[in-house]
């Protein structure tokens, strides 16, 4: 009893001890309070017994973690290691870009998410094992001069010699010859990261975060650690720097802003109907994101395209639209067959099983209302309905042309006896098409009418066919506006200046006035220096 | 009389004595402990091994005069199965310490694929990774009880690793080359065989007493006999696995 009663007061004394010492930002954890969150919050996805397999996550790719083997993808220590505190935290603070793992900072306080780090550490053994030592790695600092031509030509150079493109592709899209055999350690597929996409980066973007990551590898994953190669001096650490350097190259500087409205600007001259046509690179580009289409069956949560990058321009009297958009699969590629049967059999469907792999083409649509709304009522944005149907354009890689036609619902696509011209390229990775349409037709009906001016509803769909895509199986958009633009009337560029002129000229007869007012006093100030 | 008396006498002396010399000189090793042989049988049809096609690697294709296959199961000429880890899963007493290991063990890759196929390592003995095809291979280990690693290997180069805890088996597999697949036994004790060419497999040096041998294999899995040993004498364990 003496004992008992010992021992629950040098507990209480090392309980106030701690309570007094755990300065907040210090790693004072709490596993009883980790559970608690981690119950409320993370086990819909991970699982009561953080094995990764929560009721949500079998309809996401990839995958929530599993737990309990301790392999961690993003980490600052060597490959295979365990991962520091810091690590694990940095993971829930920050998400992890391009899976479904949000940010927790702010929605979870520091305290509740540095629990929740010491209750993940409770489903391996491997965590407390104390012959595992975590030992983050010495990284170096970046050298300077990351985006001169000379320091990406030596990055490109590596990205070859080591071969990033055997999963990564040539151009870097994830293209490359092995990415259609990946698999991750549990087995379910698994794609080489776009590196032109690096906003979706899961670790971060930033040139020091590609750097570790080349240095750590992706545990888990098929990304290994370079960091024999420095040790070995086949490489050296600036060498690795300049291959981060040049891999961020590939993506714009900022990850995309979403605008709502494309202007169409309008040129003299006609409009470019060629995917490459030189006039593409002088026209603005703007970002339509897609997501999965989960809200009719047959849903798909696994979007082969995670966006569209568009153009438009227009003569007065066509319009010109180039969509193109990044696709690791020039479709129907029976080289990812295996690959599109593995998908479809990981990513849940509310289907009675796994459809069953088929060579589908890529495809794209561009929706617009049947005219212009007048005020904010727009059709469905899923593809209109049967007693509201949109006008869209559909093209696809195989056969390779473009149709027009009514959409009345996913389920109903009417197609009409004008389709627009349609043009596309596929290189590395990339489609691109251009469309190109008289901004006027005779079918006033069934065919938007593109007025200057106004502002045209406009949607987007894709279809990856070497990810099992096509009918509801698809990568959707929400309504954006594209804008044809007015041409600039003279009196735009006239009118300042006349302005500038009338001002200068008033002002010179001011100046000239007071001149002539004061002339003898100032004279007489000048005679007396 | 005598003298033939003496004679014999001394030759008795001298041919006990040659002998108990012979009997000294030997190295006591060798002799210590018993062994275990066997072979590994293989009934039924022979799976028909997928090719493997290394057009993308012509560094590795033009090593092979007939196009490589996948070695998932290879049966060997007289009927047996190759590539079948062999091992004492229990029994040993726990006092039991393996001795040091000698060196490192080699697991190469040539020709895009791993040479030896199966093995076997001691916990802390170096396992030495050798590229010897120059091309870009990534080599990961994916044990559970081991912490994984991989590692890229793009030029001719060797990389060291360890493994901290026994264990059947650590895949090994090359993700640029789906087809590459090795297994690592870890164990700690020597006692382990890989069965070779004609299906033999050879554990040598075992301390008298009862064990479970497993013999595992990437399709088959496991089986196990139990045998008894005494001595420096010779036992004979055969297995047998059918085709699925």
């Amino acid at each position: 009893m003496i004992e008992r009663g010992l021992a629950l007061g040098v507990a209480l004394a090392v309980a106030l001890v701690r309570g007094a010492f755990a300065a907040p930002g210090s790693l004072a954890q709490d596993t009883t309070a980790g559970k608690r969150v981690y119950v409320k919050w993370c086990a819909g996805c991970h699982g009561e017994t953080g094995s990764g397999d929560g009721p949500a996550a079998s309809a996401m790719l990839p995958r929530p973690r599993n737990f309990t083997g301790a392999i961690y993808k993003i980490r600052t220590t060597a490959s295979g290691q365990l991962p520091t505190d810091a690590d694990l935290l940095r993971a829930i603070d920050e998400g992890l870009p391009g899976s479904a793992m949000p940010a927790w900072k702010g929605r979870l306080t520091d305290a509740e998410r540095r629990d929740v780090v010491a209750y993940l550490k409770t489903f391996s053994a491997f965590f407390a094992d104390t012959s595992q030592h975590v030992v983050r790695l010495q990284f170096s600092n970046p050298p300077g001069g990351g985006t001169s031509t000379a320091a990406l030509r030596e990055g490109r150079l590596f990205y070859d010699s080591i071969g990033c493109r055997k999963c990564h592709g040539d151009q870097g899209r994830g293209d490359g010859p092995s990415a259609p055999t990946l698999k991750d350690d549990a087995g379910f597929p698994i794609f080489a990261a776009d590196l032109h996409q690096s906003w979706r980066f899961r670790g971060g973007n930033t040139v020091t975060e590609i750097y570790r990551r080349l240095r750590t590898g992706l545990d888990g994953t098929p990304m290994p650690s370079f960091s024999d190669l420095i040790d070995q001096k086949f490489l050296t650490d600036e060498q690795l720097w300049r291959l981060a350097q040049y891999v961020r190259s590939l993506s714009p500087a900022e990850p995309p802003a979403v605008r709502d409205v494309l202007h169409a600007r309008q040129i003299t001259g006609a409009v470019p109907t060629a995917p490459d046509d030189s006039v593409w690179a002088r026209a603005d580009r703007y970002w339509f994101p897609l997501v999965g289409q989960v809200i009719r069956k047959a849903r798909w949560f696994a979007p082969g395209v995670s966006g569209v990058w568009v153009q438009a321009l227009h003569d007065g009297q066509t319009l010109a639209l180039r969509v193109s958009w990044d696709d690791r699969t020039q479709s129907p590629d029976t080289v990812w067959l295996a690959f599109e049967q593995r998908l479809l059999q990981t990513v849940a469907s509310d289907d009675s099983g796994a459809p069953r792999a088929e060579p589908w083409p890529d495809q794209l649509a561009v929706q617009f209302p049947r005219r212009i709304p007048a005020g904010i009522e727009r059709p469905y944005f899923l593809m209109g309905a049967a007693t509201d149907p949109v006008y869209q354009w559909r093209w696809t890689s195989a056969p390779r042309r473009a149709v027009a036609g009514l959409a009345r619902g996913i389920e109903r696509f009417d197609t009409l006896p004008a389709a627009p011209a349609a043009a596309a390229a596929y290189e590395h990775g990339e489609w691109r098409v251009v469309f190109t349409r008289a901004l006027a037709t005779p079918d006033t009906a069934n065919e938007v009418q593109f007025e200057t001016g106004r502002a045209i509803p406009m949607a987007f769909f894709a279809w990856d066919g070497s990810s099992g895509e096509h009918g509801s199986r698809m990568a959707v958009s929400t309504w954006y506006f594209l804008a044809l633009d007015r041409p600039t009337p003279p009196g735009v560029f006239i009118s300042p200046v006349v302005a500038m002129l009338v001002t200068l000229g008033l002002g010179l007869v001011v100046v000239r006035r007071a001149q002539r007012r004061v002339p003898t006093r100032s004279a007489s100030i000048n005679r007396k220096v | 009389m005598r003298k033939l008396g003496l004679l014999v006498g001394v030759g008795l002396g001298a041919g006990l004595a040659a002998l108990a010399l012979a009997a000294w000189t030997q190295p006591p090793a060798a002799q210590a402990g018993a062994t275990l042989t066997g072979k590994v049988k293989f009934t039924g049809t022979k799976p028909a091994a997928a090719k493997i096609d290394m057009s993308e690697e012509p560094k590795c294709k033009a090593k092979y005069q007939t196009p490589p296959t996948d070695e998932a199961v290879v049966v060997n000429a007289n009927g047996t199965l190759a590539d079948v880890f062999v091992y004492v899963k229990s029994g040993l007493p726990a006092s039991y310490t393996a001795p040091a290991p000698a060196g490192p063990v080699t697991l190469d890759q040539d020709g895009c694929r791993y040479h030896p196929h199966a093995l076997g390592i001691l916990v802390g003995q170096k396992l030495a990774i050798k590229n010897s095809d120059g091309i870009l291979h990534n080599i990961k280990a994916k044990g559970t009880k081991n912490r994984p690693f991989n590692i890229s290997q793009p030029t001719t180069m060797t990389s060291e690793r360890t493994f901290t805890a026994p264990e059947v088996m650590v895949p090994l597999e090359c993700n640029v080359h789906g087809w590459m697949h090795a297994w690592l036994g870890v164990l700690s004790h020597p006692f382990f065989a890989v069965s070779g060419t004609d299906g033999s497999f050879t554990i040598k040096g075992l301390p008298a007493g009862t064990y479970v041998i497993e013999a595992w294999h990437e399709k088959y899995g496991p089986q196990t006999a139990t045998v008894t040993v005494t001595g420096s004498e010779t036992k004979t364990a055969d297995f047998s696995f059918a085709a699925k």
